[in-house]
């Protein structure tokens, strides 16, 4: 009955084509079901994959093999780890409160999850001869559910560790929290460049706005890919991303070799293995999510379609979106491989007092432009509006006042400016006379005397 | 800046590192060649006849620092011969518990009878276990050799093995390597 309805809408989007958000909420119930499993099962394959792969590419970064003994390459490694998990003896701690205890990973999971319903995976396909977009859903507001549900995720680190009735738990949930909070206002932040270059902010029309190049002032050709045309959001998204995904080296409230655990340290069995499936799912989102905003989705880049122009169309996407996915999952564990953890005050004043203010300059800077491009202003004036800020800026920054250098101090002015009391200072020309055993140790031997002939 | 390039740098360090020779051996599938001369597990050599190179003089087990050999001799008979001359080793255990491996006994040894092999695969589930006997000792009849006690073929008198030696050394020759 349903069928027979939509047969008589003609399909606004052609195969291959971007879908619109028309092109959303029309599917059958059954193909619903279907694109729900496969995120599903991408999902928890991305995730079972994904550690396998961050623990082999880390051991080659250390010059060890890594998992090789289940299955080929060791493939089956996390499949053995996560069977071994869920046998594992479920510790209900004595003082937990039973029931949030319980909901805080599922509500971490579900977030995770949902948050990978808005991602495209190519273009308008036929799948069983219903015509429809590679992407189980689209809204007017996309990526703004993405930060609804990683905000959402938040809920479940504060609620485990808080339900686990016990001291670092509460302490590493906290701290979780406060580090996922301030990144995800610069990542939030460094999308709204982009919202403003590809005027929307549903992720199907953001992948098509990155189709082609366009054209600044009439005359210099730009990048289709927001990630070169829009550097510095794409750079400050990938430094929150990492943070927002608790990774190396912003990996504070999870430090291994500083800290208990964590948020998750009373947690055992299935329940911590919601935990770490939760937090591999936002790997996958973060990249994936990078991919959509800013590599331009799920199209191949320039060299292959230039050879193969049919490398858009089908189901082929599905493999560019897969590898880009992967790249940005292997520059994780290159960042992993290679950086030292940061300091807590070191990683919070990066993110609100560096991350946050070039940001804001930038989009302003960029709206500014956007103004000056649209407007019907002479090019004269719009010079004036670029040129006159800029040359302000220019002049204050060389001459604002510097910091007056201070002389550094003699000897003897620092000497004079120790407080009553101090430690008595030993001389400037104090002679420390050999230990008595550092003598014996260097006692010589005795001299020889050069062999003669009459000897021999 | 300095600061920066050294951090750019550090990322070409990691990545050059994949594509490194790993260190890491198979064990149990390829065990690594261990050094020519390595303190394995001893063996208890026999003359090219069959005949146990072993005096039962206790040399071994008096040098030995941990304790750990026990040898007890035994006279030869005509009928009953088990080595070139007077005696031999009636009983002979080696304690692998306290074994430490030092090389001591083998220096001791006057007859080259008791050498090392390289073979270190020792761990055993019982420690009755890590005693080994004579039998498991002594090396292995190769073609050629006769199960003692039999009477001495390569010559009259215990002197005609013993100054032969060095011509026709039995299993002991290259017994480092085995």
């Amino acid at each position: 009955m349903i069928l027979s309805l939509l047969s008589d809408v003609p399909p606004l989007t052609p195969l291959g084509g971007d879908p619109t958000l028309e092109d959303f909420g029309k599917d059958p119930w059954w193909i619903v079901l279907i694109k729900v499993l496969a995120v599903f099962v991408f999902l928890v394959v991305m995730t079972l994959f994904t550690i396998w792969y961050e623990r082999r590419v880390v051991a080659r970064m250390q010059v060890r093999p890594g998992p090789n003994r289940h299955g080929p390459f060791g493939l089956l490694q996390s499949l053995a780890d996560g069977l071994k998990l869920a046998f594992k003896e479920d510790i209900m701690p004595l003082k937990a409160d039973k029931i949030v205890f319980f909901i805080a990973p599922v509500i971490s999971t579900v977030c995770a999850f949902t948050a990978f319903a808005i991602i495209p995976f190519g273009p308008m396909v036929s799948m069983f001869g219903v015509k429809t977009p590679m992407q189980l859903t689209d809204i007017p507001v996309a990526v703004l559910l993405v930060l609804a549900c990683s905000g959402m995720g938040i809920y479940g680190i504060v609620l485990g560790g808080w339900a686990s009735g016990s001291t670092y738990p509460l302490l590493g949930g906290l701290r979780s929290s406060a580090q996922l909070i301030s990144y995800e206002v610069a990542m939030g932040l460094s999308f709204v460049a982009v919202f403003m270059t590809a005027g929307t902010m549903s992720t199907s029309g953001i992948v098509a706005a990155q189709a082609h190049g366009g054209e600044a002032f009439g005359w210099l050709p730009t990048p289709g890919w927001f990630a070169l045309l829009l550097l510095p959001s794409f750079v400050i998204y990938s430094i929150s991303a990492v943070g927002e995904t608790n990774r190396a080296p912003f990996d504070l409230p999870e430090a291994e070799s500083e800290l208990v655990g964590g948020f998750h340290t009373e947690y055992s069995s299935l329940k911590f293995a919601l935990f770490f499936l939760a937090e591999y799912i936002n790997m996958v989102t973060v990249s994936a999510l990078c991919t959509t905003l800013f590599l331009g989705g799920w199209r191949a880049p320039a060299p292959i379609t230039t050879v193969w122009a049919g490398a858009n169309s089908g189901w082929w996407p599905l493999l560019w979106f897969t590898i880009k996915v992967l790249l940005l999952l292997f520059v994780f564990v290159w960042l992993r491989g290679t950086l030292p953890r940061l300091r807590y005050d070191q990683f919070m004043r990066f993110g609100w007092k560096v991350l946050i203010p070039v940001n804001l300059v930038w989009i302003l800077a960029l709206a500014g432009l956007k103004v000056a491009q649209k407007s019907s202003y002479s090019t004269t004036d719009k010079l004036m509006f670029v040129g006159v800020p800029l040359a302000v800026i220019i002049l204050l920054a060389l001459f604002w006042p510097a910091k007056a250098e201070e002389e550094p101090k003699t000897v003897q002015e620092q000497v004079a400016e120790r407080p009553e009391g101090s430690f008595p200072l030993p001389p400037m020309d104090l002679q420390v006379p050999v230990s008595p055993r550092a003598k014996r140790l260097t006692a010589e031997r005795e001299t020889v005397p050069a062999s003669t002939e009459k000897e021999v | 800046m300095g600061t920066f390039m050294g951090g750019v740098k550090s990322f070409g360090v990691t990545f050059s590192h994949m594509f490194k020779k790993t260190v890491t051996t198979e064990y149990p599938e390829k065990p690594d060649a261990t050094a020519p001369r390595y303190h394995g597990r001893h063996i208890l050599n026999r003359w090219p006849d069959g005949l146990e190179k072993c005096i039962g003089c206790e040399l071994c087990a008096w040098a030995c620092p941990a304790d750990a050999i026990f040898v007890e001799g035994g006279d030869n008979t005509d009928d009953q011969r088990f080595s070139p001359g007077e005696r031999y080793a009636s009983n002979y255990q080696i304690n692998y518990a306290r074994c430490i491996f030092c090389g001591l006994c083998i220096e001791a040894c006057p007859t080259r009878s008791l050498t090392m092999s390289n073979e270190y695969e020792l761990a055993r589930d019982s420690r009755q276990d890590l005693i080994f006997t004579k039998e498991q000792l002594l090396a292995p009849l190769l073609p050629g050799m006769e199960q003692p006690p039999h009477a001495m073929r390569l010559g009259a008198t215990e002197k005609d093995y013993y100054l032969g030696a060095m011509s026709n050394p039995g299993t002991s020759a290259g017994a480092e390597t085995r």
